[in-house]
Formats: C-alpha cells, sequence, structure tokens
C-alpha cells in the first residue's frame, strides 16, 4: 500500500518522464546566440540566496503553509 | 512562565522548514533559470535582517560565502543569527505582557559538484536554540537537458529535531525537560523550461512529512467555562504526524525597456485541513549602469486546520487541540520594494565588485478566527476583537563578488 507521498511522487516522476521523453523529439528552439535577454541578470527567478532564504524564512513563519518556495538561484551563476 | 509562554512564537516554529530551505539555496540546486550548466557564483553577502511586528524585534547578521575549485565544485557556508525579543499577543494572553529574549544560530555547509550538464548537491546545517535543537542533512542533483532550454531538479532532505522545554524562575531558565524528537522529510522537484528568448517557467513540487512531537510544548489553548463568560487554558495537543503537498507555478518575462515581471503562484494542502494560496506579482528595473529597483505586491490566504479553535467549547473537546494563529483562517498582503547599488570601476584585489542591497517589506495580517484576548479584556470571552496585525522587514547586505 503505498503512502500518500509515495503517490504524489510516482504522479511527480511520470510527469518528468512524459516531459523528457517529449522533449527528445523536438529540436531546442532557441539557438545559444539568442538568449541574450534570458542571461540577463533581472531574468533571474532569485537574485541573492541570502535575502531570498530570510523573506521565505519569515513567510514560513508566520504562514501555515510550507515548500515549494523556489527560491534560491541568487547568484547560482547559471546565467 | 511568561518567559515559557511565548516560545516558538518568533521564527523557531519553523526552524527545521527554514533550515531546509537554506540547504536548498545553498546548494544552488533552485537555480531556476536553466540556461547551461555552469558553477554558481563565488561570492560573499553579509547581511543584517530586521523583523518588526506583532510585538516581535528580530534581527540579526547573516554571512554566506561561496568558493570554487577547478571549475567542477563549489563549497559554501553560512552563518545566520536570529536575535529574538517579544512581548507578542501570546505573551500577553498568557501572562499579562512580559517581555523575553532568546537567540537561535544557524550554521551550514553546502557543497555541488558539476559533471558535464549534471550538478549534484549536498549539504548539512544545524540550528541551535536553548529548547530546540535542529540537523537537516540535504541531497540532490539537477540536469540540463534539451539544448539546454530544459531542466531538472530533484532533491530530497531529512531533517531531525530534538523539542525540549524550558523550566524558568523568573527570566532565568533552571531546568530543561526533552519533551520529543521530530523526523522530517522533504521531496522536491523543479522543472524550469525557457520558452522563448524573453519568457521562462518553472514549476515546483514539494512533499514534507513530519513525525514525532509536532506541539508546541509550551502554548495553550482555551475553552469556555460553565458561565458561559470566562475561559481556563489547558496545554495544546497535535497529531504526532504531518503531510503536506505544495505545487508552484512561476514565470519570468523580459520587457521590450529591460525590464523584468515576475509572477508566481502557489497551492498548499496538507493531512491536518489547511488549505492556502499564494499568487506575488514582482517587477524588476535596472536604472544607469548602477541601480537596480524591485516592486513586490503578494496575497496569502489559507484555511484553519481541523483542529483549530479560537475558543473551545469545553476541556479536551476533541482529540487535538490547537490555537496558534498559524492554524487558523487568515489572510496576509504584503507590499515590497528593494535597491541595489553597484559600485562600478571600483575593485579589491582579488575582489572585483561590491554591491549595495536594501529590501523592505510592508505586511498586513488579518485573522478570521482568532481573537485578541489582551485587547479584550473585560469581553465576555470569544466576544473578544479579531487579531490583526501590520510587520516590517528589512534587509540591508553587501555582496561582494571575486
Amino acid at each position: 500500500m503505498m503512502n500518500r507521498s509515495g503517490k504524489f511522487l510516482l504522479r511527480v516522476a511520470t510527469l518528468a518522464g512524459l516531459l523528457s521523453l517529449s522533449a527528445c523529439s523536438v529540436e531546442p528552439w532557441l539557438k545559444p546566440y539568442e538568449r541574450q535577454n534570458l542571461a540577463d541578470p533581472i531574468m533571474a527567478f532569485e537574485r541573492d540566496a541570502v535575502q531570498t532564504a530570510y523573506i521565505n524564512h519569515v513567510y514560513q513563519a508566520r504562514e501555515g503553509a510550507r515548500g515549494a518556495e523556489g527560491g534560491g538561484g541568487g547568484g547560482c551563476g547559471c546565467n | 512562565m511568561a518567559v515559557a509562554a511565548t516560545k516558538f512564537k518568533g521564527f523557531s516554529r519553523a526552524t527545521l522548514i527554514s533550515v531546509a530551505q537554506s540547504l536548498a539555496l545553498l546548494a544552488g540546486l533552485a537555480c531556476l533559470p536553466a540556461l547551461g550548466s555552469v558553477l554558481p557564483e563565488e561570492r560573499t553577502d553579509l547581511m543584517y535582517h530586521s523583523y518588526q511586528g506583532g510585538g516581535m524585534d528580530i534581527t540579526g547578521p547573516s554571512l554566506l560565502v561561496r568558493k570554487n575549485f577547478l571549475e567542477k565544485l563549489s563549497v559554501s557556508a553560512n552563518y545566520y543569527v536570529d536575535n529574538v525579543s517579544s512581548a507578542s499577543v501570546d505573551v500577553q494572553f498568557i501572562s499579562g505582557a512580559s517581555r523575553y529574549s532568546e537567540q537561535r544560530k544557524e550554521q551550514s555547509i553546502g557543497v555541488d559538484y558539476l559533471n558535464n550538464k549534471t550538478t549534484m548537491s549536498m549539504g548539512y546545517t544545524t540550528s541551535k536554540e536553548s529548547d530546540y535543537d535542529a540537523t537537516t542533512a540535504f541531497f540532490g542533483v539537477s540536469q540540463d537537458f534539451f539544448g539546454d532550454l530544459t531542466s531538472i531538479s530533484l532533491g530530497y532532505s531529512q531533517g531531525n529535531d530534538e523539542v525540549s522545554q524550558n523550566n524558568y524562575t523568573g527570566h532565568v531558565i533552571t531546568s530543561t525537560t526533552h519533551k520529543g524528537d521530530v523526523n522530517r522529510q522533504n521531496y522536491r522537484l523543479n522543472l524550469s523550461q525557457i520558452l522563448t528568448k524573453n519568457f521562462v517557467m518553472n514549476l515546483g513540487f514539494e512533499t514534507i512529512s513530519d513525525e514525532g512531537f509536532l506541539n508546541n510544548p509550551y502554548r495553550q489553548v482555551r475553552y469556555l467555562n460553565d458561565d458561559g463568560i470566562n475561559f481556563t487554558l489547558q496545554n495544546e495537543k497535535y497529531p504526532e504526524t504531518r503531510t503536506s503537498d505544495t505545487v508552484a507555478l512561476r514565470g519570468i518575462y523580459y520587457l521590450p525597456w529591460r525590464a523584468s515581471i515576475r509572477g508566481e503562484y502557489r497551492y498548499f494542502t496538507d493531512t491536518w485541513g489547511i488549505e492556502a494560496t499564494s499568487v506575488e506579482v514582482r517587477y524588476v528595473h535596472p536604472w544607469d549602469d548602477n541601480w537596480l529597483f524591485e516592486f513586490k505586491v503578494r496575497q496569502y490566504d489559507q484555511t484553519k486546520a481541523d483542529f483549530y479553535s479560537d475558543l473551545f467549547p469545553r476541556e479536551s473537546a476533541f482529540n487535538f487541540l490547537a490555537r496558534d494563529k498559524e492554524m487558523s483562517t487568515y489572510t496576509s498582503r504584503s507590499i515590497g520594494i528593494g535597491a541595489s547599488y553597484s559600485f562600478t570601476g571600483f575593485s579589491l584585489g582579488p575582489f572585483e565588485q561590491f554591491k549595495l542591497n536594501l529590501y523592505v517589506d510592508h505586511f498586513e495580517f488579518d485573522y478570521d478566527d482568532f481573537r485578541d484576548v489582551p485587547g479584550g479584556k473585560g469581553l465576555n470571552a470569544g466576544t473578544e476583537p479579531l487579531y490583526a496585525f501590520s510587520a516590517d522587514v528589512a534587509r540591508l547586505f553587501l555582496t561582494v563578488t571575486y
């Protein structure tokens, strides 16, 4: 008997699998030289990890909800 | 007693979750715009943070240092302190107002290893208070594929907490009683997708399961006396398990005049009956080469836990009892502004760039079924005004990259 978290993760894994399969059959539509705007620091979901962690800390302390904050990415250099 | 009754009413209640979050941040796994696998940027952030509202003052420093090695390995360390000084509604409720102070210290280390398009991350965090010790270990893997337009990240963390209760004489801790342990497991999945040359989306899932002593050993609930006018207190009682699922959808769009707009929707549900949504819109606008401004609005709504009540009808009315305002039905709205200034043309040895940042958020909390007992002194139990408060949150920090 799979527990609730197990079922949730199975659904998520299935979704991820489908996404990766579908990705294989399609050509990437954006060339590296077309990614100038995306590489701009203003396009980071979060720019500064230290302040993002803090504001998420405030949310977690003052709200009943938790998880999937995203956050992070600040300074990850992924651009 | 006055002091004891307030514990966990600061940020402590969310200690472990915060720890896990910090790990995810340090590990850089949640690095959302997936534009090719590279190591995180080498930088140091020295921050001073401040939270003021609802009778609580929480301030402290934070230091984050990240250094890369051999273009394969990135190591980070974070030191963080919460200095809490409080006379919140919960203090007044129990004791008739008494301010207390406490401190929480958190230390984290993290490592990222990059191999081709795969990043593996792990980290470890400890958090210590006089009556709450927490440790969390984190592991994650992130993979870019499909011409680096898509990125999938998986993360797992396990936390172990030790919950204690301080016994006080006046404001002095005379002894500490161990109350129980908590085991927490977090499972995360993030999908990032570049859709156009101006648009990136991200879908995040997280399941968290807790098991153990989930109560606050100090907090009490109230129930109505037979006279129908006054109330009596008893200790709160929570279930020993909790599982929550959260999904978040985010998008960020590059505007034609070099600015960006970011939207987020998050939905939360748990086995305690709480459902919550949050919506946020953020606008970022650069000015000249030095300035970056940010504007943000956010709204949060939640329903109460099944076993929450502001005033129970009688003693031990249900198997589980809670009167934590974060378990009630309420709404919060916030606006935030931020400014960053980069000192261009200035460097100091290996330190290439200096940036000064200030972010301020203003929150308004309105509770639908949590009453302001101290503010309703003299009124019959259950007829006190509903509680509401505002809070200001500031982060001032210096960033150095090298």
